[in-house]
């Protein structure tokens, strides 16, 4: 039997010998396999920057939402239960808990805020000062509304980057009093320009002490509670102490919601991942083109080697050595256009990266390995039909056949 | 050797059936020295087919020392030419891409033997053939009688019991030609059986026996 370097010196010949059938079918598997890396790689972009943005959120996060939004199966109350609010103490009350790193209430709403003639609506967020840290926010100037009593609200607010530019255009903001509402307050500090979080436009929103906006919407409830664990390890236990804690506080009812930002991000991880493997399907189908290809213009390689495959046979080459010289041409082929294509895709995902500066786009090693090994298992499976066709040629036939 | 009994060989041709041979009984001991002639289609090719495994016959048999080798699966009878034969064919059927050295080796490389011996069996065989300066040149590189010179080489490089050769001097010129027979008669006279199909005369009339044939049937078998 053959050697097993000397079945791929010959098939490696044969490539050789004949360059412009072998450029053609290096050409079909590399477009085929970059398509698969470029895909897999934008796809995996995406998901990556979708979990950037929920990263920006703050990390370690556990959200409390009033009120009880949870299908499990249980019986009714018997009794109407109509969900608490969610007060400032609720919030406060939290740092019982050793887990709970850092609490911060929030009072959402819109009003009309003004300065001079000039006059928008905005949204409102009552908060504490620990929403600095919470949220990672970011300031350009000024400090952050301060952390005195939560209960006694100051007259102060710090404003977003694209309220400065319309409020005070090229104008100093700082220490200037603006009216929401009824109500006057002094510009303490500005937000850095951060860019959207979530779908909330960070420059376009006001910060009060949460005191001063519960007064403003005339309300004692939360919006909600943002609390951040101590750490990744105190998530879990940060989850059911607000829940023990808030319970207790509300006569024994679990009438909270607590969700964490790793349950939110965990679901679009699934969701991102489950497109980008639905991608990569779908640039597979251009491989299956391609070992169609192979497979045609190795049958027209072996009605152009007959002569040859006579001449093996009459060499004393059995029929399955003929088979494996061919089904090793075919894989060779499909090996050598698959590297390229590797090349090409991780080249283009690489210049990808370079246009989108804030969206990373890589092919994740399961996708390169991936399409590089469907190439070579398209390559062997339909280089089968030909190699088998090759072999089963009666040598005189072969032979005697002229070109 | 070699003993052919009552062979018939048939080709369907459109409607109609031609008999290559006809019911051929033929001995052919180790060592002689064989020609075979006859106008085209009077079966001699066939026949060299049929002697060298490459074709099947539709009836009779074929024992090659003794083995009935006509019944012999393909794998087996694919062995079989490796080992005892070797062929010398009118169109040298070289690889183009491959050198002369591989070219003369591929039925080592065939069977497995190891890279060293192979270059040193080419090697030695070439230089039997005074084709030793042209190693590396590949076939296009070479003239018809050198390419002969080549495949003469490749078909003794296995040691062979037996050559076949199909019009060896059919696509060269009168110098050349003789260059060639000169080699295969060499080999003969080292006890290998030759056999050679031929139009020519002149190349017929130098082998020890002479079989001449016409319509599928051997119908002159001289031995002077």
């Amino acid at each position: 039997m053959m050697r097993l370097a000397d079945v791929f010196r010959y098939s490696l010949q044969a490539m050789l010998g004949h360059r412009g059938r072998s450029l053609l079918i290096l050409l079909a598997m590399a477009i085929g396999v970059a398509a698969v890396v470029v895909l897999t790689a934008l796809g995996e972009g995406a998901r990556l920057y979708v979990l950037k943005q929920f990263t920006t959120l703050g990390s370690h996060l556990v959200i409390v939402l009033p009120g009880r939004s949870e299908t499990s199966g249980g019986p009714p109350p018997m009794l109407g239960e109509t969900p608490r609010d969610l007060t400032l103490d609720d919030a406060l009350a939290l740092y019982q808990s050793h887990a709970v790193g850092k609490v911060a209430p929030v009072v959402i709403g819109s009003a009309p805020v003004s300065w001079q003639a000039r006059e928008r609506e905005v949204l409102v967020l009552g908060t504490t000062a620990e929403m600095e840290q919470v949220r990672q926010l970011k300031l350009a100037r000024g400090k952050f509304i301060d952390s005195n009593n939560p209960h006694r609200g100051a007259a102060v607010c710090v404003i977003g980057h694209t309220l400065r530019k319309e409020l005070f255009g090229n104008q100093q903001a700082l220490g200037q009093w603006l009216r929401i509402g009824e109500r006057r307050f002094r510009v303490i500090g500005e937000l850095a320009q951060q860019g959207h979080s979530l779908g909330t436009d960070i420059g376009d929103l006001i910060i009060i002490p949460v005191a001063s906006a519960q007064a403003l919407f005339n309300t004692e409830s939360l919006f909600r509670i943002l609390i951040q664990a101590k750490g990744r390890d105190s998530i879990t236990a940060a989850m059911q102490a607000a829940e023990a804690i808030i319970s207790k506080r509300h006569d024994g009812e679990n009438d909270i919601t607590v969700i964490t930002q790793d349950s939110i991000l965990a679901t679009f991880d699934r969701i991102f991942t489950a497109l980008t493997f639905a991608v990569a399907a779908i640039a597979a189908i251009s491989l299956a083109v391609a070992g169609i290809l192979i497979m045609n213009v190795m049958l027209i390689a072996i009605s152009q080697r007959t002569a040859e495959i006579g001449l093996l046979k009459a060499l004393g080459a059995p029929d399955i050595e003929i088979m494996l010289l061919f089904m090793a041409e075919a894989g060779l082929l499909s090996l050598c256009g698959g590297l390229a294509g590797l090349g090409l895709g991780m080249g283009s995902s690489f210049l990808l990266d370079q246009a989108f500066a804030d969206f990373s786009i890589a092919a994740p090693a399961w996708a390169s390995l991936g399409a590089l090994s469907t190439a070579l298992l398209t390559g062997i499976i339909f280089g089968y039909i030909p190699a088998h066709r090759a072999a089963r040629l009666k040598p005189v036939e072969a032979l005697t056949r002229r070109r | 050797m070699i003993e052919l009994a009552s062979i018939n060989r048939n080709f369907e041709v459109g409607e109609e059936t031609v008999h290559a041979l006809r019911d051929i009984n033929l001995n052919i001991e180790a060592g002689e020295y064989i020609s075979i002639m006859g106008p085209s289609g009077s079966g001699k090719s066939t026949l060299l087919n049929i002697l060298g495994l490459l074709d099947q016959p539709n009836s009779g048999s074929y024992r090659f020392n003794d083995q009935a080798v006509n019944q012999l699966a393909d794998e087996e009878q694919a062995r079989v030419r490796l080992e005892y034969i070797g062929f010398v064919f009118q169109f040298f059927h070289l690889i183009p891409r491959l050198s002369a050295t591989d070219n003369v080796a591929l039925p080592l490389t065939l069977a497995g033997v190891d890279p060293e011996i192979r270059k040193q069996k080419a090697a030695l065989a070439m230089q039997a053939l005074g084709i030793a300066d042209r190693a590396q040149h590949r076939p296009d590189q070479l003239s018809g009688g050198q390419r002969q010179r080549v495949a003469i080489a490749r078909a003794m490089i296995t040691e062979p019991q037996l050559i076949l050769a199909d019009e060896p001097t059919g696509n060269l010129d009168r110098a050349s030609g003789a260059d060639v027979i000169e080699a295969l008669e060499e080999l003969n006279q080292k006890g290998i059986t030759l056999i050679v199909v031929t139009h020519d005369p002149e190349l017929g009339q130098r082998a020890r026996r002479r079989l001449s044939m016409d319509d599928g049937k051997i119908i002159g078998d001289l031995s002077p």
